[in-house]
């Protein structure tokens, strides 16, 4: 089996490739027994990965939020969250286990924790680079600081947000499979039971090409994401209607004040 | 409370800290895998890199790396290299060095590419030919940027040289294999704690070496693209 990956000729490779193809499909799941195949570990990969960089996210918003507001407060909190990075996955996870058991949130917690790390300096370079000239014009134009910060500030900030989104959820996509040492980890089980444990490497390469494809996957769902909430960036290439929005938009994102002043007017005339 | 203890009894325990599955030994060990697989890469992925950078070749391909290489499971990684090469430490080392060279190579591409073209017009016509320009102009200014990636990858090399004790070899991942075999937490947890230390440890000495290496003109940019 691993003759070819050492060198072979050119149709043992082949050979070895169909073996893999083959043990994938052959064991991607069992009606009988639901917990059992790839597609259930496929599964559980994809909720660990999810509810963490979902978890992430969401306390990376707020917490940027306040260290754009205090600006004093980022220096600490940046230099906590840099030794944080540099914990290493694994050993979070045997810590974890004394408090959180064989549970889910055995992998969660560290894994949230990774994307917070990776995300709060994007939220808070994202919400400092609006140009003070647009918040400027959200006030003069009466918004409220919650009014300014959910249709002004954060919508201006996406682009960035998304950016760090991508590598966390990259990242937290492939370190899932390491909780599979302490017996959770999705794909990383078939790497780690069905692949080393019994020395048979199709198991290995499933679940690294399966975890390569769910990160490439998840990272251009992202894309479209950012694509759909950030109108405004696209180019005008569009229909009449499409080009019309996003130039009223545009204003709200990146205008001037004197735009912001005229567009709207004429945005509205036109629908 | 109660693990608190234990851990701090663990580490207490005088027989942990003599012979060779002591601490020192097994943090010896480590060090070894990791300066060693760290090393290894740094030789391969810098000139590579300062090559690509210097010419403006091949930046998709080192940037679509770094994105492939961020997606692959480190354990897959490992556990296939080892399966394919068999038990031993050089299996490893390689293992490490597959996963350490796209983070260097590619700060190092970029610190390459970053560098202000007036700054290359200024070399050029004071007279610096291709090389010198790399040399002299091009490497220090990239040298914050590669000593990130360096960080980046010397953290993820301690991690996976942990992961290694699960092939056969020592290091500090013996606590935490050899715990999980015989059920003894506070040993698996002892292990984790150590682990952690050198990782942080090993933040800290690149912080140093930037402070070391970075010409000083360079530094507050530095600390600003941080």
């Amino acid at each position: 089996m691993i003759a070819a990956v050492g060198g072979g000729g050119l149709s043992e490779a082949w050979d070895w490739v169909v073996g893999v193809t083959d043990w994938g499909v052959r064991n991607w799941s069992y009606p009988d027994e639901p917990n059992r195949g790839i597609r259930p570990k496929l599964v559980e990969h994809v909720r660990l990965a999810y509810v963490s960089i979902l978890i992430g996210l969401v306390t990376a918003l707020p917490l940027g939020l306040a260290c754009a507001r205090w600006g004093r407060l980022y220096p600490p909190v940046l230099t906590g969250v840099n030794v944080l990075y540099a914990v290493p996955s694994i050993a979070l996870f045997f810590l974890m286990l004394p408090y959180t058991g064989f549970s889910d949130w055995t992998a969660i917690v560290p894994l949230s924790l990774y994307t917070l790390v990776i995300l709060l300096p994007n939220v808070v370079d994202g919400l400092r680079q609006v140009p003070d000239h647009v918040r400027q014009a959200a006030v003069a134009m009466g918004f409220g600081p919650l009014r300014r910060l959910v249709t002004v500030e954060m919508p201006v900030a996406v682009p960035v947000i998304i950016a760090g989104l991508r590598v966390a959820s990259v990242a937290t996509i492939s370190m899932v499979s390491v909780a599979s040492l302490v017996g959770l980890g999705g794909l990383g089980q078939i790497i780690l039971s069905d692949g080393f444990r019994r020395q048979f490497d199709a198991p290995i390469v499933v679940g690294i090409v399966l975890v390569v494809l769910l990160a490439f996957v998840t990272d251009a769902l992202l894309v479209i994401a950012q694509y759909l909430l950030t109108p405004w960036t696209r180019g005008n290439g569009g229909a009449k209607e499409r080009r019309r929005r996003s130039r009223r938009r545009a204003v709200v994102a990146t205008g001037t004040p004197a735009a912001a002043s005229q567009r709207p007017t004429r945005a509205t005339a036109g629908e | 409370m109660d693990i608190l203890n234990e851990l701090v009894a663990w580490f207490s325990d005088p027989a942990q800290w003599t012979g060779p599955a002591g601490i020192p030994a097994r943090m010896g060990e480590h060090v070894y895998y990791s300066l060693t697989g760290l090393l290894i890469s740094a030789v391969i992925a810098v000139p590579i890199g300062l090559f690509t950078g210097h010419t403006g070749m091949g930046g998709f391909l080192t940037a679509s790396l770094a994105n492939f290489a961020r997606a692959l499971p480190t354990i897959g990684v490992l556990f296939l290299i080892v399966l394919a090469a068999g038990i031993g430490l050089a299996p490893v080392i390689a293992a490490l060095v597959a996963l350490a060279v796209p983070p260097i190579l590619v700060n190092t591409h970029e610190g390459v590419r970053g560098v202000e073209p007036r700054l290359k017009d200024a070399a050029l016509g004071m007279g610096m030919r291709g090389g010198e320009v790399l040399f002299k102009l091009e490497l220090p200014v990239a040298t914050p940027l590669i000593l990130i990636g360096m960080r980046t990858a010397a953290v993820q090399v301690v991690a996976t040289a942990t992961i290694a004790a699960y092939v056969g070899v020592g290091g500090l991942g013996r606590y935490i294999v050899d715990g999980q075999a015989r059920q003894d937490l506070t040993m698996m947890l002892g292990g984790s704690v150590l682990v952690v230390a050198l990782a942080v440890v090993t933040t800290l000495l690149f912080a140093g070496l930037r402070r070391l290496l970075v010409a000083p003109g360079l530094r507050a940019e530095a600390a600003a693209a941080r």
